[in-house]
This record gives structure tokens, sequence and C-alpha cells, in this order.
């Protein structure tokens, strides 16, 4: 525990910094929750839609007369039997001057442009029939290209997804000189990366029920943002807000996907206000895998110039990131959240950063655990270790030739981010004595020497990220429709219990847990006299929700300053009751005392004073209850130093995590339990990516990974053991010191990942292998390898089969390939690796 | 429609049931027993995971006309008297879920694999959940919960059964 968290926290019970068990697993564990999808109101009725089978089509005719007799069914309905009251579906991120907003209507009218997407649907008494009925709605289709490649969709005389082109949006950002950086630089690495389409995939699927008395409404979803999707809701419905309510009940993972105002929470609304009763939709599986908004899909290019001793001059970004068929709430923002990071923890003297957002007939793409920074980190840290490579540098080194160093903090980077804290060498150091890196690099040395089939790579990844989403007036700045504070509430009851009302609103997370900790902390309570209340918006009354690894750094911190003004209040009645001054009062463990004197109050007397209020200061009002909002000045920057040993067996493809270990500095811990288990499935998610995900739509824009049996999320039988430790460097910019570890682990282990498998194949001069890289396409990478490679002359940086390497421009190949012989330049490393 | 008998967690339910009713829906939908939830529609996720006249089945690839006759386990109906089950606390204990949603699956097809070895090495346990996805944890913590659970299980009828044998005095 760090000091800092001792003044903040000045009760014996040390609650913050424990490995409290958590409070939500009770009724997680014994099956007592309530997903929205076990919600039961009388006379509920069951929704189904009907989903565009076509990736872009004109709709010329529907007709849903034959479905409306079937048994059970109560109403059909289409696109057009909503057209003047369902709206478009909001992008709260206009990111640019030029940005393109096209309509969004929650079930298509005239034109569809991806598969699954909304055109009709079936209101009945029951899921079964809801479903059979969508079978008798007749639509005729009639089909238009589809849109699947984002630079044929640039291209001149590309079929249009949108009258206004297919360009959504560019957006630049630059610093510094970046041609002077790039002139005469003796080392220039260019590559092209592509971040493949992901499905986010949490388990439980997207439900909604909703209800009304005739005036007001409630929606239950399984969302992330109960407070944004009412103000969202409101204003694209028309039900105003005070005659709207939104539960987010017990909800089963969200990962970004959902962040998000869908089409069917509108029209979840919309048909409980036309029928008068209570409707209920949730997705399966495969509907999901089709219409929860995808992540990623980006095309990278990246460029770093750097001298000869491996120092970096400058780096320049420029992306194509497909937007899907809609913007939809933060699509076009996702690229920017990676905008200020493809530097990563690097100093240097300039950068440059263009994006464009690109419009295909696919689904809409959307935030995704890490939203922008997994796909900053894995281009930085990826050409990283290509410039490692060119240079015959250790990766490690070449990352401490250039990572800003411990006494540089606060340091402002190129990209105009204040980085409060951090200590890479720490982190990193300890990250290399758990794997045994330098007998690592010596087992791998001889495997290379044996010409072992099964050869081993090591992957570093040093990261940092920006999150605690976010400090308002940036996020203004950057045109997002929001701020980024978060609010709470703390409320002594009369018989010294406390309430918590949180904006942030958990779904895995484990807030009650730590929020009891910082509460019992802060007011000297037993943390088990603690609830936490979310997730409702009659309940909660203001927040900014959940996402961007924001809860703890944001949330957290409005939670300790509401209990710093209770205890202010509390102290006054105090020293009136005690008859001090309220300079004289101390507290500590929950008691107000006269200092230097035995008397005093306990924290529960005098909440039990303000509902008696038989003797309290004059105009003091009856309750110690107060509410903060907690708006941060800057971003947290979470850091820490990934390392991936992995096996790849060269003959058949087959690769095998042997060690992953994480180091990660999330600044001061208030559970090392929930840290370490969201540091895990972080890493799981991210390795996911690498080896594993991948959403595939064929050439006529279908979908084929609509299950779990084609998208191939990991079970336990395909991840490692990971081993995890932590550094602490507070941060500085909360009173906490917290930094958020929710995206960090899937940020990290990515590049990691990546980079060991390349790291593996140096020897058959593959520099890149494209995700997710599954044995198949390291098998081909191999076989297409030149077999003369491994003892030939000059083929260190020659690209292989299916990678994505060269520069797509087509530019000179020594840019990108280096000069050294393959075997020595590997024999040199492991040198290096061997001599630390 | 087939009429059925079914005892769930120790309670005999009489329904009529279409003959396409899936296990999983009569349990949630129709018995108000939502402890069990759905991942999905194609047996990959094992998040209905039961236990099915004492044999794990997932639930939503089971015809509820097919349970007809059986005795089934959700989670709901695994504490004894109050007290939860082991394979619960130790889940509990090493903070082997987060959103919960995949826990209850889980910990059915947890207590299932230990009927075959009641002493699974970490491969063992890794191989045995492979039907079982969590998108939260990792597994990490899964795999050391079930282990965790096996050895208190062990201890359990350890003790149990040298209970039997000392006579009363
Ligand atoms: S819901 Fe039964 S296996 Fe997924
Ligand atoms: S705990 Fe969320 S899916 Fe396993």
């Amino acid at each position: 525990m760090t000091e800092q968290l001792v003044e903040n926290a000045p009760s014996a019970a040390h609650e913050v910094g424990k490995a409290r068990r958590r409070k939500e697993d009770a009724r997680l564990v014994t099956g007592r929750t309530t997903w929205t999808d076990n919600i039961q109101l009388p006379g509920m009725m069951y929704v189904a839609f009907l989903r565009s089978p076509m990736a872009h089509a004109r709709i010329t005719r529907v007709d849903t007369s034959a479905a409306s007799g079937r048994p059970g069914v109560v109403a059909v309905y289409s696109g057009r039997d909503f057209a003047d009251e369902q709206g478009s579906l909001p992008c709260a991120w206009p990111v640019s001057e030029d940005v393109v907003i096209p309509d969004h209507p929650p079930m298509a009218v005239d034109e569809v442009r991806y598969v699954g997407e909304a055109v009709a649907c079936v209101v009945a008494t029951d899921r079964y029939r809801a479903a059979d009925a969508l079978e008798a709605i007749e639509i005729d289709y009639e089909p238009l290209d589809p849109v699947l490649d984002m630079t044929e969709a640039l291209a001149e005389g590309s079929t249009k997804v949108h009258d206004a082109g297919n360009q959504a949006f560019t957006w630049k950002f630059a610093g510094g000189d970046i041609e002077e950086a790039f002139r005469d630089a003796p080392v220039v690495i260019e590559r092209t990366y592509v971040q493949q389409r992901l499905i986010p995939s949490a388990m439980e699927p997207r439900a909604v029920v909703a209800t009304t008395d005739g005036d007001a409404f409630t929606l239950y979803s399984a969302t992330q943002i109960p407070h944004i999707l009412r103000v969202m809701l409101a204003l694209t419905t028309g039900i105003p807000e005070h005659k709207l309510r939104v539960i987010a009940p017990d909800v089963g993972g969200g990962f970004g996907s959902k962040l998000q105002v869908t089409a069917e929470e509108v029209l979840a609304l919309l048909l409980t206000r036309r029928l008068g009763r209570p409707v209920k939709w949730t997705e399966s599986r495969s509907e999901g895998n089709l219409t929860v908004h995808h992540g990623r899909d980006q095309l990278q290019r990246i460029s770093v110039a750097a001298d000869r001793d491996g120092r970096v001059r400058g780096v320049k970004v420029d992306l194509l990131a497909d937007m899907g068929a809609y913007l939809m709430l933060v699509t076009p923002g996702v690229p920017l959240l990676g905008a200020f990071m493809y530097n990563g923890i690097y100093k240097m003297d300039a950068y440059d950063f263009s994006c464009t957002g690109v419009f295909t007939t696919k689904m809409p793409t959307d935030a995704y655990r890490g939203a922008g920074r997994p796909e900053a980190t894995f281009a930085i840290e990826r050409a990283m270790d290509e410039l490692a490579h060119e240079l015959g540098m250790d990766p490690v080194e070449l990352r401490r030739r250039n990572w800003i160093t411990h006494e540089e903090f606060p340091y402002t980077t190129i990209c105009g981010l204040t980085y409060d804290s951090g200590n890479y060498e720490a982190a990193t150091e300890r990250a290399l004595a758990l794997l045994g890196y330098d007998k690592l690099r010596a087992e791998q040395a001889d495997r290379r020497d044996r010409r072992d089939p099964v050869q081993l790579g090591i992957g570093v990844s040093t990261f940092t990220e920006m999150c605690g989403l976010a400090p308002s007036r940036v996020l203004g700045s950057l045109s997002y429709g929001a701020g980024g504070w978060e609010h709470a509430s703390v409320r002594m009851l009369p018989t010294g219990k406390v309430e918590v009302v949180t904006g942030s609103s958990p779904h895995g997370q484990g807030h009650e847990t730590a929020w009891s900790q910082i509460v019992a902390d802060a007011l000297g309570v037993p943390f088990e006299d603690v609830s936490v209340l979310h997730g409702d918006t009659s309940v909660s009354h203001k927040g900014m929700d959940t996402y961007g690894s924001r809860s703890l750094a944001v949330g957290g911190v409005a939670v300790l300053a509401a209990c710093e003004k209770v205890k202010d209040r509390a102290k006054e009645l105090a020293a009136h009751l005690l008859e001090a001054s309220a300079d004289d009062i101390e507290f500590a463990d929950g008691t107000f005392k006269v200092r230097g004197t035995g008397a005093g109050r306990t924290i529960q007397e005098l909440a039990l004073a303000t509902f008696a209020a038989h003797d309290l200061p004059d105009g003091f009002e009856p309750a110690l209850d107060a509410d903060a909002t907690f708006d941060p000045d800057n971003f947290s920057f979470p850091h820490g130093t990934h390392l991936c040993a992995i096996e790849v067996d060269t003959e058949t493809g087959a690769s095998k995590i042997r060690t992953y270990v994480a180091v990660d500095d999330v600044g001061s811990v208030v559970n090392p339990l929930i840290v370490e288990g969201q540091v895990h499935g972080g890493i799981a998610q991210g390795i996911a990516q690498a080896l594993f995900e991948e959403a595939v739509y064929d050439t006529e824009g279908n979908l084929l990974t609509t299950t779990m049996a084609d998208y191939l999320i990991p079970s336990a039988a395909d991840l490692p053991d990971f081993v995890t430790d932590r550094t602490e460097t507070p941060a500085t910019t909360n009173p906490l010191g917290v930094k958020g570890v929710g995206e960090a682990g899937t940020i990290a282990s990515t590049p990691a990942v990546v980079n060991a498998i390349v790291d593996a194949l140096r020897p058959y001069g593959v520099n890149d292998v494209r995700m997710p890289c599954t044995p198949e396409r390291i098998w081909r990478t191999v076989t297409e390898a030149d077999p003369a490679i491994w003892a030939g002359p000059t083929a260190a940086g020659n690209n292989i089969g299916d990678s994505a390497g060269p520069p797509a421009t087509g530019g000179d190949t020594t840019d990108w390939a280096g000069p050294t012989v393959a075997g020595d330049d590997i024999t040199g490393s492991a040198a290096e690796g061997g001599a630390r | 429609m087939p009429r059925i008998t079914v005892n769930v967690d120790g309670i005999a339910y009489e329904e009529e049931v279409e003959p396409r009713l899936l296990l999983v829906h009569l349990l949630r939908d129709r018995l108000g027993k939502t402890g069990t939830p759905i991942g999905c529609d194609t047996g990959n996720c094992g998040a209905c995971t039961v236990m099915l006249d004492g044999q794990s089945a997932k639930s939503c690839s089971v015809l509820a006309v097919q349970a007809d006759g059986s005795d089934v386990v959700t989670v709901e109906g695994l504490a004894r008297g109050g007290e939860w089950h082991p394979m619960q606390r130790a889940f509990h204990e090493e903070h082997a879920l987060q959103c919960g949603y995949c826990t209850p699956g889980m910990i059915m097809a947890a207590i299932d694999l230990l009927r075959d070895d009641p002493d699974p090495s970490e491969e063992a346990v890794r191989e045995g959940l492979e039907g079982n996805l969590c998108r939260c944890t990792g597994y990490c913590n899964i795999v050391r919960a079930v282990r965790r659970g096996a050895a208190e299980m062990s201890r359990r009828s350890a003790s149990e059964s040298s209970a039997q044998e000392v006579p009363a005095p």
C-alpha cells in the first residue's frame, strides 16, 4: 500500500489493498441472478427480428400479411411501419468537419447495407412462435454490389454504401517535424499490419425488456451504459427523459460490445409504446455474431525512422479504419483513441498520424476492449521488434534506448500527452527475471543451431495506454458528444450502515467489492456495512457508466470524494455535540474525537443523531449524505512489460505458448485479486486476437463466422497459465493513485504473442505472420519461405507468404528488408541477450 | 402436447410441453429456474450445463421431452442446508468468476469432471472444461478453483468415510 493511500484511508481497517473476496459472487455462484432474459412481466410478448440476407440491396417489396395470421402472433412490422417514428441510431462522436453521418434507421426502410440488418419484426406470445412467423414474412430485394474491401471502397467508381460516398472521415494529427525526422534517416522500417475484424463475444447475449404504464417507460437492457442509453433513447424516440427509466440488471460481460445504443433497444421501446404491453427480445448467439458491433478492422501503415544506434527519430502512421455500414455510438472515435498512442513509451522527435474512416457493407465496428489502443500498441511494438531485427539488436535493448526513464516523469510525449508516472525499467527487469529471458535466448540459439523443427520465439511488448476516460475538456476538444466525469453518492443510514450509489455500471468488474473497500477505509466502517447500488437510472440518477478502464480511476475517485464530504459534515456535527471547535476534532477508525481528550462520537452515532435531528447545529440539514462528481484533469497511463515464449512447430504450424509473463503497473491497487483477474482476462482476449479469432466475410458479404463453432473463442485447453506480477507506481493525477486495469492485458498481449511467433520464424526470413496466426498460416508462411534462406546471405527482412509486410506503396524493399545475414543477426541478438 | 414429469432441484414438476421445447427453455421460461443461462445456439459454450440423472448435460441440446422422468440438478440446487457446495465456495475463494455468466455451467461441468478424476492435474482440468467458455477470466483462476474444490471434496468424502468406519462410542 502506498503512503498516498494511507493518507486517504485513515482507518485502521486498511481495506484498500486487501484481496477481498467479492460481494457479487454470492448471487452468481448460486444462480440467483437477474440477467435481463430472466425477467418475466405479466402479459409480456416476445420479439424476433427478420434480418437481411443480403450485404447490399434495395428493398422492393414487403408483405407481412401471412406472418400476421400465424398462431400466437400479435403484430408484424417492417421498417416502413416505423419510418416516421424510429429516428436514426445515434453517433455521439462526429470526429471531424468532414465526417459523414448517414441516416441509420433501426429497421431498414429502403436499403440494406449489411447482412443481419433488421428489416422486420414479429411480436408473439412466446419466443418459438415469434421465430416461426419470421419465415412467413415476404421481402423482395434488388441486389446491389457489396463493398467489402477498404482500398477498393475508396477507389474511383466504387459502388457507394451511402450516397455521400465511402469515405466516412479523415483525421490528422502531428507533432514535431516529421520530414526532418525521416530525411536522411539511416534506418527506416515500413510495415503494413492488418488488424482483423473481431467479434467481442460477451458470454451473455444481448437482451432487452421494455414496459410502460401508459405514461412512463422502463427499459431493462444488457448494457454497459444505462445513463448514456437513457439520454440517447430519449433523444431518439422522443420519450421525455424524465419518463424513461433504464435498468442494467446483472450484465454478463461487455468488453465494449454493450457500449452501444442498439436498434433492438429503440424498437423494444417503440413496440411497447405502440402495443401498450411489455416486450422482450433476446438474441441468439448467431444473431449476435452478425449484429453486435464488431471490433478492430484497421489497415495500418507504420514507418519508423531511426539512427543506427537504435534511437527512434520519428513515427508515421497512416490508417484505414473500417466503419462498416454506419457510424454507431463511437464508431469513428475508436481510431482516435489510438492516435495518441503509436509513439508508445518512447521518446522521439516527430510523429505524424492520419486516418481515413471507410464505409463498407459489413456490420459496423465500434469499441472493443482497448478500442484504438490495442491497434496502436500492436503496430509500434511489432515495428520496434522489426527495427531491433534490422539493427541486429536485442529487442529489449532497443526499447531501453528509447523509453522514457523513470526520472523523466512527468513526461510530455510527442503527442502532447503528459504521462504522469511510470517505471518501465522496473517492470521490464522484473518480467525478464520471471521469464528467465537469458536462458530462453540461449535455448533459442541452440534450437536454431540444431535446426530443430520446433523453434522457440520470444516476444516483447512494453506497453502503455491512456485510460481512465476521460477529462471532459479533452473529450470536447476531440468532438466527443459527452463528458468524462463520474458521479457518486454516499448515504449514511440511521443504523450506521452505508449506501453508495455509483454512476459507473459494472458487468463483471467487482465494483460492489472495491467501492466497499474504499468506503470502509474512508469512513472507518466495516466492509460488510457498505452496499453499492448501480445500474438503474432511478437509483443512480447521474453517471457516465463503464468503459475505457474508467470505473475506478474516475468513479472510484468520485466515491472517495463523496466520503470526504460526508466526513466534513460529520466533523461539524461531532464538534457541535462535543462542544468543541471543528479544528480540534480528529478522525480515526470511524470515530471523531476531541484532540487530547477521550470524548468522541462514532460515525454511526452521528448518523443516528441526524435521523433524530434533536440536536443539530443551526442550519445543519439532518443528514450526513453527500454527492460528488469527479472529472479527471488527465488520463491515467497504466503500463507494463509482457513477454511471451512460444514454441512453433515449423512442420505442422502448431504453436504453443510455453510461458507468458506479465508485469503490469496499474498504480495503486484497491483489490489485488480483482486486478489480477482483469489482467488474466485481458491477456486471454489479446492472445485470442493473435492466435484464434477473426470475423470472416465471404466475397458476397456473408459473415462466415456466425457461431462459436466458427468464431474460435479460446477455451481453457487453448491457453496456458499466466505468470503475473506488478510494480506499483501510483498515478499522481488522482487521490487514490489508481490507473485502471480493464484493458491493459488485451492491449499488451497481442503484440507479445505475434512478436514471439515472428521471432521463432526469423531463421526462415519471416518478418510477419498475419493475425490470427493459425497453424495453417504459420505452416504456409514457413512452407513458402525460401529453403535457401537459412543459409542464405541477404534474406533477413524477406517478407513471406500470407504476411502483410511490404509497404503498400511498393517502395524500395531496402526500406524494410534488412541487409544483415539472418544467421549472423540471430547469433548477435542471442549473444546480447545472454550478456545481460 | 406430451406431458412430462421432471424432478428439478428436488421438486417434481408435471408439464405439458411442445415436443420441440428445449430443456433449458423449460427450466428458464416455464419453471422459473433462471440460474441456468444460455450463451449460444450451437452447443459450444456450456453456459447451460446441468446434471441430468447424475451426468453433466448441455440443457440447450436436450429436449424437454427427453428429460421426461429424469432428475435434473442445476446450480440452484447445489447448496445443502444453506451451505454452498465446495465447488461454489472454491469459485468464490479463487476469484474464478467476473461477470458470472459462465459460472453455473462451469461449476456443473467441474463437478462432473471430478466423477472420473477426483484429483485432476491442471492439464486435466483444462482439457476437461474444453466445452465451457469463459470470456472474462482467462481461465487461470477457474483451473485453480476446480483443483481447490476437488481437494475439499476429497477431504470431505475421506472424513465422511472415516466417520462411518469409527464405531459410535
Ligand atoms: S447455451 Fe448450451 S452450450 Fe451454449
Ligand atoms: S465470468 Fe464472465 S464469462 Fe466467465
